[in-house]
């Protein structure tokens, strides 16, 4: 194994350039490093000015996603070693405006987000202090797949509908909706159907199946959505057979 | 949510090329999957001036036929054929992701639900066989 | 001049979510705002993995609680405000489940709880082994139903502006395109986290720099029993990343080179096939971890690159209930170690892991500050004295952080707008970021130099075990790394995104912070939990049934003073643990 491996950066610095430019720098290869360890030894010592997110360097907060060579991932969950004898080339998620650096705006994401009520609606809910809501093991893995997300927006990236049309919802926003319309304690389904049954909504996915790929936490967002759809359609047959009759 | 206001300082915009799709296998499958419905619509419109022509009696349908076998006409349907497979394929793929099945609070492995699917089909294809062979 | 907000929370974890849900339950027309240096969902809270304590289990009573508590801080912890912790944390979390929170469960559907450290009955509510990180996504998810709360995300908070004796609000940094501004209220509330990257290896974040406490510190508020910094017994070498206590709890064993259950041989107990509570495994993270020591002085540690280890040996317990109640534990060792725990044995060592001390409160969060508040890590109530219990930190983020919520938005309510001096001092602040920092070009000292310089002073000098020798070397040490600091070398003048300014910011937080627990450990000459003086080897009530206090003085040094602790029902005792 060689003891060093190229990272092919994209940089882009809003003051000085106006599109990226790649920048390559020599880190060191170990067999425990990460992507991002191999960022943090450039910023540490190559070259202090280099931007990127990260936090917990354990695939769990969700900050640090990229491009790596063409793929999204989470840095920190993606070794040097995989790649040797490289070069890595690493650049900011696709679909996103990029800040600067390796920092893309995720603020279309924030905005989307509460769009789609991610909490738990109730008509009229008990008091805490008359206890639990019962929810059996079973009942719990209804939707405990679609709650892992992290919000990393790797599926947004991978997302080419979302890169042709930025209103589609996406993939991590409509299966967190669908986490709280499986959770046996929730009764908003219908409210979070009216908000997501148009063309920016469930029907804007064509079912690439991309965002199930790319998702590092096993959400399989595309099969949420698919899900979504059906029942969207069942309830339109349902109506339009029984108008009058109760969704 | 209020968000206070943000003034970004000219965030850098990818501009998507015209040949994007072509970057990954999946986004080819994509693009193939959305033009087929273009195929989709043609094998109805095919199938309606069909029922047309034999609704005007025998000569009409003989002309038809004769339109029919014409080799355009023959390379579009052939076209329009791989077209249609491939959209039930990728649809039947698709059926165990959208569909939860539950057999005695166990759900069902996606690979059943897609094999019921497509064993479905053989059998309608091999129902429609047998009718016309034996008319 | 009308305050920009009634109410601003620093931080955007378990602890500030839960006190701005707090004030918007209570009286939606107060203008509440979230400012964290982060989204909201990329606070630490989300890392945390074993569960929540609350005594909720029929067998189980808040005495219990309580005593478990008290015992585990080696009687350093305020006694009314555990009582009133016990009280509310399992109210608390059942709030979250009727949030939404995914809790694992009993077959019939009620809530599941699990055997954690130091703790006598079951009373750990878990979401499998990531609660942390379902708990605030819980409570970030039900945070965006008040439109009333509104968030700075990624703003970074460099000042608090404190005139005529109160806080009127805050300096903060737009990091998308390097704005400083001041946001004014009425009331401030700190929870912005621990200060775990003040040592080398650590389970904590990148983000956790002790932001908040240098905050408070700066201002004047005194920072509480920081010479007790937690080591989690079972780290992995290299990354640091944790192995939840709830491994151990679910039946692991800690073995030595020898496959030795060694924790028997440090009067915690006899070994047991089945996991027996407040014994062996399950005894308090303080103890564990020094026993760690006294085994590597005895050679009986595993040498590797990253330093010695111990094996967690989860490997009896099966693939079925690892992959129930511990997947995420079997997905770090897969993904970060190569090794499945189903197989094989899991190299482990302690690892710094959480702050017992923090930012000077009364049980209601309020410091001596006039509208300054805090709660969660950043804050000492104190419920965890001198070694807190594995569980207890995430009900003490939803309790504290609801009761400062709540104390602030009352404060608030009859407090006066921001005076006219606050204008003079944000430009002043403001010149010390872009002139005295962002735009100098005579800085000679690395960023990362100095970082690590001080990291590897506070691992020498502060670490499982310290001495006055130690200590003194260490605060040479750091006083140098301040001098230094002076002249931090910033070659990014930029705006967008200026991450090394905000590393730069965040090392002066971490410096002193640093100084502040090397006092205060050089000051405490006894040993208390996870404060350990070789020189002075055992635990002394007479002078130290007491909470150190750092303050500011008007040198800008460390002076330490001290607090008696409040006792209620339970006079200082033996810790007793296996017997």
């Amino acid at each position: 194994m060689a003891d060093t491996i190229t990272l092919e950066v994209a940089r882009y610095r809003p003051d000085r350039e106006t599109e990226p430019t790649v920048e390559a720098f020599e880190v060191p290869l170990r067999r425990d490093w990460a992507v991002l360890d191999g960022l943090n030894h450039v910023k540490d010592n190559l070259d202090g000015s280099l931007s990127y997110r990260w936090s917990c360097r354990m695939g769990i907060c969700g900050s640090c996603g990229m491009t790596v060579n063409g793929e999204p991932r989470l840095t920190c969950a993606t070794f040097l070693v995989d790649y040797a004898p490289g070069p890595v080339r690493v650049e900011p998620l696709a679909n996103f405006p990029v800040i600067r650096d390796l920092v893309v705006d995720i603020g279309d994401f924030m905005r989307k987000l509460p769009e789609v009520s991610p909490w738990i609606v109730r008509g009229e809910g008990t008091s805490v202090e008359e206890g639990e809501y019962l929810q059996t093991p079973e009942q719990l893995a209804d939707y405990s797949q679609f709650s892992m997300c992290i919000n990393c927006m790797l599926c947004y990236s991978a997302c080419p509908v979302y890169g042709l049309d930025p209103e589609f919802v996406g993939p991590a926003a409509i299966a967190l909706a669908q986490r709280y319309n499986l959770d046996s304690r929730d009764e908003g389904a219908d409210v979070r159907m009216d908000l997501l049954i148009h063309p920016e909504g469930i029907w804007g996915c064509t079912f690439v199946g991309e965002c199930t790929r790319a998702c590092p936490k096993g959400v399989d967002p595309a099969g949420a959505i698919q899900r979504y759809k059906l029942t969207a359609a069942l309830q339109s047959l349902k109506s339009f057979v029984l108008p009058r009759g109760p969704r | 949510m209020s968000e206070p206001a943000q003034q970004t300082q000219r965030p850098y915009r990818p501009e998507i090329s015209r040949l994007w799709w072509l970057r990954r296998r999946s986004y080819v499958f994509f693009v193939l999957r959305e033009l087929s419905s273009i195929f989709v619509a043609w094998s109805v419109v095919f199938l309606l001036l069909l029922v047309r022509a034999l609704a005007q009696g025998e000569a009409q349908f003989r002309a038809f036929l004769d339109w029919a076998a014409g080799p355009w006409v023959v390379a579009l349907d052939v076209l329009t054929l791989a077209f249609l497979v491939l959209h039930a394929v990728t649809w039947f793929n698709l059926t165990p992701a959208a569909t939860v099945v539950k057999l005695r609070g166990r759900r069902v492995p996606p690979r059943a639900i897609a094999g019921g699917a497509y064993a479905a089909w053989v059998a309608v294809t091999a129902l429609v066989v047998v009718l016309v062979v034996t008319r | 001049m009308r305050a920009d907000h009634d109410i601003l929370v620093i931080g955007g974890g378990a602890a500030g979510l839960r006190a701005a849900i707090a004030i918007a339950e209570l009286d939606p027309s107060l203008r509440v705002a979230v400012v964290s240096k982060v989204y909201p969902m990329r606070s630490h809270t989300v890392s945390a993995e074993g569960g929540a304590a609350g005594a909720f289990a029929s067998d189980d009573s808040l005495e219990e609680h309580a005593y478990d508590t008290v015992s585990g801080s080696d009687w350093l912890c305020d006694q009314d405000a555990v009582e009133a912790f016990v009280v509310e944390a399992p109210r608390e979390l059942l709030q979250l489940e009727h949030w939404g929170c995914p809790w694992s469960r009993q077959p019939d559907g009620h809530i599941a709880v699990r055997a954690f450290g130091g703790m006598k009955k079951k009373r750990t509510w878990f979401a499998a082994d990531k609660t942390g990180f379902h708990m605030l996504h819980t409570l970030f998810q039900t945070s965006l139903k008040y439109s009333e709360v509104a968030r700075y995300d990624e703003w970074f908070v460099t000042q608090l502006l404190v005139d005529d004796g109160r806080v009127q609000g805050v300096v903060a940094l737009e990091l998308a395109t390097g704005r400083i501004a001041p946001i004014t209220a009425k009331a401030v509330i700190l929870a912005g986290g621990g200060c775990g990257r003040v040592f080398p290896f650590t389970t904590n974040a990148n983000i956790n720099t002790g932001d908040g406490m240098a905050l408070a510190w700066r201002a004047g508020v005194p920072l509480k029993d920081m010479e007790f910094v937690q080591y989690h017994p079972t780290g992995l070498p290299f990354t640091g990343i944790l192995i939840t206590e709830a491994a151990r709890a679910e039946g692991g064993w800690l073995l030595n080179k020898d496959g030795y259950r060694y924790l028997q041989d440090y009067d915690l107990g006899k070994p047991t096939p089945e996991p027996e509570l407040r014994s062996m495994e399950l005894g308090p993270r303080d103890r564990l971890s020094q026993a760690f020591v006294h085994e590597e002085e005895k050679g009986r540690t595993i040498g590797t690159p990253y330093g010695p280890v111990v094996h967690l040996d989860l490997r009896h317990l099966g693939a079925k209930l690892i992959d129930d109640k511990l997947p995420f534990v079997r997905e770090l060792c897969l993904k970060y170690e190569n090794l499945d725990p189903v197989r094989e044995l899991v190299p482990v060592r302690p690892v710094v892991h959480y702050m017992m001390g923090g930012v000077h409160t009364d049980i209601d969060g309020a410091t001596p500050l006039a509208g300054l508040y805090a709660a969660g890590e950043v804050a000492c109530v104190s419920i965890n004295g001198a070694n807190r219990l594995g569980s207890n930190s995430l009900p003490e983020c939803l309790v504290f952080g609801a009761r400062a919520g709540r104390a602030a938005a009352l404060y608030a309510a009859g407090a006066a707008d921001p005076g006219p001096s606050v204008a003079a001092l944000a430009r002043d602040e403001e010149r010390r970021l872009t002139s005295g920092l962002r735009d100098r070009t005579d800085g000679r000292e690395s960023i990362a130099g100095l970082r690590t310089g001080m990291q590897q002073a506070m691992e020498d000098s502060a670490g499982i075990f310290r001495t006055e020798e130690s200590l003194l070397g260490g605060a040479a040490r750091l006083r140098e790394l301040q001098e230094r600091s002076e002249s931090m070398a910033v070659d990014d003048h930029s705006r967008a995104f200026n991450t090394q300014v905000l590393a730069a910011l965040e090392l002066s937080n971490m410096l002193d912070v640093a100084e502040a627990i090397i006092a205060a450990a050089l000051r405490r000459e006894e040993s208390r939990g996870a404060h350990q003086r070789l020189d002075f080897p055992a635990r002394d009530d007479e002078s130290y049934l007491a909470h150190s206090l750092v303050h500011r003085d008007e040198t800008g040094a460390h002076k330490v003073e001290y607090l008696p602790v409040t006792v209620t029902r339970w006079p200082p005792g033996e810790r007793v643990y296996g017997r």
